[in-house]
């Protein structure tokens, strides 16, 4: 009965094939951006989380001010305060402070706007960068403030070109600088931010020759494995109220940051806007099934006739409304089927132009095209219900 | 002819005292007004009369398409009007067969999937509906005709097939309601020479309503109403 209820569905489905596939296309683009939204979402989400990773397990990160907004009034930290902290607090892997200046980068006729960083050795570490060819820093280099530089990978593509830079100089401002190193691609933060653009200088000649001042915007501490970051953290922010002098009772005028928690931060927003996304995605779903209830009411209305033809020669109420049920299941599933299909197309395409990985998630599929077929179920029955319900005499003299 | 006060052969139905009213109070009408009659195994009826004398209301309720407000009516000795509608159902399924004035055939189905309806409903496997439908269509005249849909058949022929889905499962009663009435007389003529040689040669009973005397004149019996009851019943001494 099932299976000549379904072979019943399939014809009455291709005797109508424009409007069946009509009816289904709410169906389609509702599973479509839910399929889309979710991949998109998961996409997202592991690229967060890879660039974390890329940035260093167990790094906490300093800045002056309160956490949110600018640093109002707020001292910068001094050179000082970096080798402090490597001393007094145990467990440390390394501490990198860190100055930042934007500038233009010349070599032969091209320029290039980037931001320097000035630091020490000890940023490589703690930031996960490794070099693809050339060296770091030595220590006369940092200790003199010579004019040195480990350039990212796509400050070396706008200057070089296909070139290898490494004995090379570029100009920044008034100075020559020659290029020691090139740091391996990280590709883009989860912000968005290109971490490649970027040009590495020992903190000395940052200070010297860039900013003119003494200080120090940040500092990255990287904590060895198995130490707790919670601890150190304490540890830290008791010693930079002592050296920053801050009164008992007095708000911190710095805070210190773990990635995890900013991971943690970025992969639940991430999250949120997939499942606010998804949601909204979902609710076109419904629409399509009411789009599917609105045809089907229409069907039943159209095909009177051939309802009262059918109860005339025996057919039973539940084999009527079977037939129409699962009429509206088969368009529905169908409509599910397609919209996979082409949610696949679109998020893989969209992954690539949006630079997120593409994971294929079989579970939201599976669950999609349930929903779809559950839809074809919620939606069919009321006019099923009533084309099984309809009067044989009167149905047969409907024209 | 000859009054025929007592059925043909074995009665297959039997009515008596049936009536129906439509509607309530004021605007009540009442169709049939005490319907006695009894119909035999392998009888050919015609029900005549002028719209609203009630045939086809008699028509309906002999096809368990609709139910009296009084009286009984026995179908092979079952009380009818006391089942429920999916018995109802099941007695249509199994032991009635109908033909329609405008043929009703399924659209953009073919004369073949036609036929097979019926038995699809009653579950019989691909091939025994295959071949019960070439039969049946090969019985009305139309092999070579399978694969034609409603559209591509000529009133005549539409009428054929329509014949061939009522009589594919070997029913017990075929109700016709009119039909020649959208066919010219030619077309109508081998339509009743058909059900003539149906009821004739298979001892198919069937119960036809019309409204042409020329076409009655096929009926083995012909009863008149006229006003809710019947006016005259009477056989056909020879019939055509």
């Amino acid at each position: 009965m099932l299976w000549n209820a379904l072979l019943l569905a399939l014809r009455a489905i291709r005797r109508n094939l424009m409007r069946s596939f009509l009816t289904t296309l709410g169906i389609v683009i509702g599973v479509g951006a839910v399929i889309t939204m979710v991949t998109l979402g998961n996409g997202a989400t592991k690229a967060v989380q890879d660039e974390i990773s890329s940035m260093g397990s167990n790094l906490l990160m300093m800045r002056p001010g309160q956490r949110m907004g600018p640093p109002e009034g707020a001292p910068n930290f001094k050179s000082g305060d970096a080798e402090a902290i490597q001393t007094q607090v145990g467990g440390l892997e390394a501490v990198a402070p860190t100055a930042a200046k934007s500038v233009t980068a010349v070599h032969m006729a091209r320029n290039w706007s980037t931001s320097v960083t000035g630091t020490t050795n000890a940023y490589f570490k703690s930031g996960n960068w490794r070099l693809t060819s050339g060296r770091t820093f030595i220590e006369a280099e940092e200790r003199a403030g010579k004019a040195v530089c480990v350039i990212g990978e796509t400050v070396r593509r706008e200057l070089f070109g296909s070139g290898n830079p490494v004995g090379d100089s570029i100009r920044i401002k008034q100075f020559s600088c020659e290029v020691i190193g090139v740091l391996a691609s990280k590709g883009q933060s989860a912000m968005g931010r290109d971490q490649d653009d970027t040009i590495v200088m020992p903190l000395r000649t940052v200070q010297r020759r860039l900013t003119g001042r003494q200080d120090v915007d940040a500092l990255l501490v990287s904590v060895k494995d198995g130490v707790s970051t919670g601890m150190v953290m304490e540890r830290i922010k008791t010693l930079m109220r002592e050296r920053r002098k801050i009164a008992d009772g007095e708000d911190d005028n710095f805070n210190v940051m773990d990635t995890k928690q900013i991971a943690e931060a970025l992969t639940g927003t991430t999250r949120i806007l997939t499942t606010l996304l998804g949601a909204v995605a979902a609710v076109s779903l419904l629409v399509g099934g009411i789009g599917i209830m609105n045809i089907m009411l229409v069907s039943v209305t159209e095909r009177t006739r051939e309802i009262g033809i059918r109860l005339a020669i025996g057919a039973l109420e539940g084999e009527v409304l079977l037939q129409f049920l699962i009429e509206a299941v088969v368009l529905a599933s169908l409509g599910g089927l397609l919209g996979i299909v082409s949610a696949t197309g679109a998020s893989a395409a969209l992954a690539k132009i949006l630079k997120v990985p593409f994971l294929f998630n079989p579970g939201i599929n599976a669950l999609s095209f349930l929903f779809s077929a559950g839809i074809g179920v919620i939606f069919g029955y009321f006019p099923a219900r009533r084309a099984a319900h309809l009067d044989p005499i009167e149905a047969l003299r409907h024209e | 002819m000859t009054t025929a006060s007592a059925s043909f052969g074995d009665p297959l139905i039997e009515l008596s005292g049936v009536t129906k009213t439509y509607g309530r109070g004021q605007a009540a009408f009442q169709a049939l007004r005490g319907v006695n009659f009894v119909i035999g195994e392998e009888d050919f009826v015609a029900v005549m009369g002028p719209s609203g004398s009630g045939k086809s209301t008699v028509m309906n309720i002999l096809g368990c398409l609709d139910t009296p407000t009084s009286g009984a009516y026995l179908f092979r000795g079952v009380r009818v009007e006391r089942l429920l509608r999916k018995e109802r159902a099941l007695l249509r399924r199994h032991y009635l067969g109908f033909v329609f004035q405008g043929f009703n055939l399924l659209a953009r189905t073919s004369a073949q999937e036609n036929v097979e309806l019926p038995l699809l409903y009653r579950g019989e496997s691909s091939s025994a509906r295959h071949e019960a439908a070439r039969a049946a269509l090969s019985a009305v005249g139309l092999s070579g005709w399978e694969t034609h849909t409603q559209a591509e058949l000529s009133g005549g022929q539409q009428q054929r097939v329509a014949i061939a889905r009522a009589i594919v499962t070997r029913p017990a009663l075929l109700l016709a309601d009119e039909p020649t009435g959208n066919l010219d007389t030619q077309c109508g003529r081998e339509i009743m020479e058909l059900l003539s040689v149906l009821n004739r040669e298979k001892g198919i009973t069937i119960l036809m309503v019309t409204h042409e005397a020329e076409m009655a004149e096929y009926a083995t019996r012909v009863i008149r109403f006229v006003d809710g009851r019947v006016e005259s019943d009477v056989r056909n001494r020879e019939r055509r």
